[in-house]
């Protein structure tokens, strides 16, 4: 009888994939919840990455018909008695478990939570959803594959026009020298003396053996040189190169909010998602990204991201105290040579009205051309939202931006409403770039 | 092949290659075939990666599988476990078909490789071959290309109808794979037709709707008060009583669609295929045990292993059939490696070296000589309780010091019945075999009747055996998920054995 050993470790891997994507869609709402809160609890810079989600049992559960744990008539039979004979009596232990070992139930499971973690591509498929994003926008975000190539060292292998003629020449000499491989200058002189001998030839007997030994050893040379070859395939290297990930430039994203008394916890997690957005969108295409928050009430103050998403300030508002600041903070440590200037502002439009005509200034004059994308995005109550869908209802720092927007292509400002409205500024933001690059 | 000429170890060190993988199996082989009689189906040992096993595992240790989520859960859970060091992995997947396929991993270490050679290429294969249950319950010629058309079938079927679509039908059918099973009577079907099958009853279906439904309720009709004679026909007409759930429901639902009672079908098919396994897991265990634990022996009194290998065999084997006490912390119920084991053990000191009391115990077999012959006899003719019954000497029951603990939910106590003396013997036995019939350990859920007229609900009934109920919220779950695939209401009738109604559930379909 014939054994046949098959070896299966070449077969495709992730057989199971399939099957963890139904899983994750048959779990899907609690994901869901994860990311979402998730989203309220990360920072900016740490939402690129995997998420462990606990999931209540009970709503992945594969019920079956089973025997309940307690109740009726039980024997079971037990190994390792010690001490018990006939009729001994037990006290039962509270609850389950107890004389049959506790049968846990058949699936392994106890009451826990199913904990799992998504990997990055998942979350970020479960983050898009919750943003809203176009299918367009997944895939531009979720594409890592802009790569350039780094040399890294050498290989054997290669195609012609890599070939590292140096190296593959040194090797070849070594090669030579360590096998005697016979220079063509020996060979040369031995061909001149034989020639010589030849021609001057007065057959003395001694040059007759000289003569034949010289053509012995020629053809000796002879078959040795070419038994040893110029250049063999082993000789050959050539430049390798390594496919990196291409990091672009740095970039340094300035995030302005509003934190006066008139911004709920409603607004602030709207903007909260808009930055979120940018900021994905920003670490695709730079390698190093800085973050700087500004808030402001009537002045400003750059803060950490928890203080600037979670603590309360009371004060009026002047818009042009965050530009100032950000002006400022670019100044000092953000030479515009060196870096990409991104900003984004969240407000709910109030300012004050001896401000107006400085904000103006400061962005057309001073920030605009510093930035390469600059976006507004106003966020409303929903209840709010009839009252401002009309421009003529318009916020006063809407109505003094919106000149701005007119002059300025790096310029996007959109009022938001609801989730579904943040992704609509960056389409805003990207058509208008490409329209200004065309 | 080895340097020094005296040396005929096959191997030596931990590293294996194909080469003594080969040379091992051959040796094994010549063990297993020429002395110990086993008569296995050929073999096929696939090698593959930890993480390939971790995939069969997730899939019921299948090499092909269709998709549904649970199997993505199962690896979630596997692989966290394995990953956390909170559990290894299995040494083997051993698949009952012909020929019969063992994986092996590519990171155990060569001794291990022998060892799972021995256990599932020849101990387990021997087992599927011969056990007569296997032999009558499962198809070993046909279940890779069953299993194969099944996922195309399911896959085809998510095409067309929608993931959700399949899901919806998979999770109700998964939850009755424990009542989806023919216990008694078999009509013999070959899994290779099973293809054809479904397409015929795709034709076939246009043309003959199942008379029992013609009748149609018509507006305003009120149900027609159910008449004797009439209910017996109608009775007999379904094959009622019915215990195999699924099979009635592809059937008789009203209101399913083609591919969905294929679909029912192919789940049904598979709770069959594994039904032999659950019945025999301890004595298949066992054989596999036994027959390693003589081979490796064998191999080491041959001089074919080195004592390295020997005493890795030895720790790793002493894992397997390690039985913790009752009170050990580490107890988890009896290994059935451990019990197959010590029977087999035990059937090979009474035929070979028997006591009296054995001989007043087992006559037929006691002192015979014939140690294959009588295991070879008892693997091929016997399920899991049956076994016990018939093989579990007082000599093991002192062994093992087995005792028996009544649990009766109106004492306040639990109560020693019997330990391993004169006076018990027989009730530990008859205790322990009972533990492993599956009549007794699932519960017992048979379709009574259907009212074909009016409501068309589906009548089952829970036969409860010792005051035994069911978990009651999974029981309500499961009912949701038959409802579904019924159409209508479904109800769930626990009788206790005076015949007296204990509950009743009813469940409506979501989708009504």
């Amino acid at each position: 009888m014939g054994m046949i050993i098959v070896d299966r470790r070449p077969n495709p891997k992730g057989k199971s994939h399939a099957n963890r994507q139904r899983f994750i869609r048959v779990a899907k709402e609690t994901i869901r919840e994860a990311v979402r809160r998730s989203i309220r609890e990360r920072a900016l810079g740490d939402v690129d990455t995997r998420e462990v989600v606990d999931i209540p049992v009970k709503r992945i559960q594969e019920p079956r018909f089973r025997h309940s744990s307690q109740g009726g008539q039980r024997d079971y039979v037990l190994p390792g008695n010690k001490e018990y004979v006939q009729g001994d009596t037990l006290p039962r232990p509270d609850q389950q478990g107890g004389g049959g070992g506790r049968e846990g139930s058949p699936d392994g499971e106890g009451e826990d939570n199913f904990q799992f973690t998504l990997s990055r591509d998942e979350y970020l498929d479960v983050l898009f959803e919750e943003l809203e994003l176009p299918d367009l926008a997944k895939t531009y975000l979720k594409d890592m594959t802009a790569f350039h190539n780094v040399r890294a060292g050498f290989s054997a292998s290669g195609s012609p026009n890599n070939l590292n003629l140096v190296r593959t020449m040194r090797n070849s000499l070594a090669r030579r020298l360590c096998l005697h491989r016979p220079r063509a200058a020996e060979l040369d002189a031995l061909e001149a003396e034989i020639a010589a001998l030849e021609t001057f030839g007065e057959c003395k007997p001694e040059d007759d053996a000289r003569l034949t030994a010289l053509r012995a050893s020629h053809a000796t040379l002879t078959r040795r040189m070419k038994r040893i070859a110029f250049i063999d395939p082993i000789d050959l290297r050539f430049n390798r190169y390594e496919p990196i990930p291409k990091p672009e430039a740095q970039a340094v994203m300035f995030c302005l909010m509003d934190v006066s008394g008139s911004m709920t916890e409603g607004m602030k997690d709207l903007a909260k998602r808009f930055f979120l957005l940018l900021h994905l969108f920003l670490s695709r295409k730079y390698d190093h990204i800085e973050v700087v928050f500004i808030r402001h009430t009537s002045e400003a103050k750059e803060v950490d991201e928890d203080t600037f998403f979670h603590s309360r300030e009371t004060g009026g508002t002047v818009v042009s105290s965050a530009l100032a600041e950000m002006r400022r903070i670019v100044a000092e440590r953000y030479p515009v040579e060196e870096w990409n200037i991104y900003a984004a502002q969240a407000s709910d439009g109030d300012n004050y009205s001896g401000d107006r005509e400085a904000c103006t200034r400061i962005m057309q004059e001073d920030l605009l051309p510093l930035c390469q994308y600059f976006a507004y995005i106003e966020v409303l109550d929903e209840s709010s939202a009839d009252i401002f869908r009309s421009e003529s209802n318009a916020s006063v720092l809407w109505r003094d931006y919106k000149e701005l927007a007119d002059q300025n292509p790096n310029f996007a400002m959109k009022r938001v409403f609801s989730k579904a409205d943040i992704f609509p500024v960056f389409h805003q933001l990207f058509a208008k770039a490409r329209r200004a690059a065309a | 092949m080895s340097g020094s000429g005296s040396s005929r170890l096959l191997f030596e060190g931990a590293e294996w290659t194909f080469d003594t993988v080969k040379r091992t199996f051959d040796a094994i082989e010549a063990i297993a075939i020429g002395e110990l009689g086993l008569e296995p189906y050929p073999n096929q040992i696939e090698l593959i990666s930890s993480e390939q096993m971790l995939d069969a595992y997730s899939s019921i240790g299948m090499p092909i599988f269709y998709n549904h989520w649970s199997f993505g859960k199962h690896f979630v859970r596997d692989e966290k476990m394995y990953r956390k060091g909170y559990s290894g992995l299995a040494y083997e997947i051993v698949i009952n078909s012909n020929p019969c396929i063992s994986y092996i991993m590519e990171d155990n270490t060569m001794t291990m490789q022998a060892l799972v050679m021995a256990h599932a290429a020849f101990g387990h294969n021997h087992f599927f071959r011969n056990n007569y249950l296997f032999k009558e319950w499962t198809d070993a010629e046909g279940i890779l290309d069953y299993l194969s058309f099944a996922k195309s079938y399911v896959a085809q079927c998510e095409e067309k109808h929608g993931i959700a679509a399949v899901e919806r039908v998979l999770d109700a059918a998964h939850a009755l794979m424990d009542q989806g099973v023919n216990r008694y009577s078999r009509i013999r079907q070959k899994l290779a037709d099973e293809e054809k099958r479904a397409e015929a009853r795709r034709q076939h279906h246009q043309e003959t709707y199942n008379d029992l439904w013609r009748t149609v309720p018509k507006l305003g009709e009120t149900e027609t008060p159910p008449d004797e004679k009439d209910n017996d026909s109608r009775r007999a007409a379904l094959g009622l009583p019915e215990e195999n759930l699924l099979y009635f429901i592809e059937k008789f639902s009203p209101r399913l669609e083609n591919w969905e009672r294929e679909l029912v079908r192919i789940v049904r098919n598979i709770a069959q295929y594994f039904y032999p396994q659950k019945q025999t897991k301890m004595m298949n265990e066992g054989c596999a045990t036994y027959v390693h634990y003589r081979i490796m022996n064998r191999l080491y009194d041959q001089g074919l292993i080195g004592e390295g290998s020997m005493l890795e065999f030895l720790t790793s084997h002493s894992n397997v059939v390690f039985q913790p006490d009752f009170d050990d912390p580490r107890y988890s119920g009896i290994n059935p490696y451990a019990l197959g084991f010590e029977m087999m053990r035990d059937i090979e000191r009474v035929v070979t070296d028997p006591t009296e009391e054995d001989r007043a115990f087992m006559p037929d077999i006691a002192g015979t000589g014939d140690v294959m012959g009588t295991l070879k006899h008892a693997w091929a003719g016997f399920r899991d309780d049956a076994f016990v019954a018939q093989f579990l000497t007082p000599h093991l029951i002192r062994k093992l010091h087995l005792f028996k603990l009544g649990d009766r939910q109106d004492e306040p106590h639990y109560r020693v019945d019997a330990i391993h003396d004169e006076r018990g013997y027989i009730e530990v036995r008859r205790a322990l075999a009972r533990h492993y019939d599956l009549a007794f350990r699932e519960p017992n859920i048979e379709v009574a009747d259907v009212r074909l007229k009016g409501d068309r609900r589906l009548e089952l009934v829970h036969r409860i055996t010792n005051d035994v109920l069911l978990s009651e919220q999974e029981a309500k779950a499961v009912l949701g998920y038959i409802a579904d695939l019924w159409g209508y209401n479904v109800q769930l009738e626990g009788i206790d054995s005076d015949g007296a109604s204990r509950y009743r559930y009813e469940a409506s379909p979501k989708n009504a």
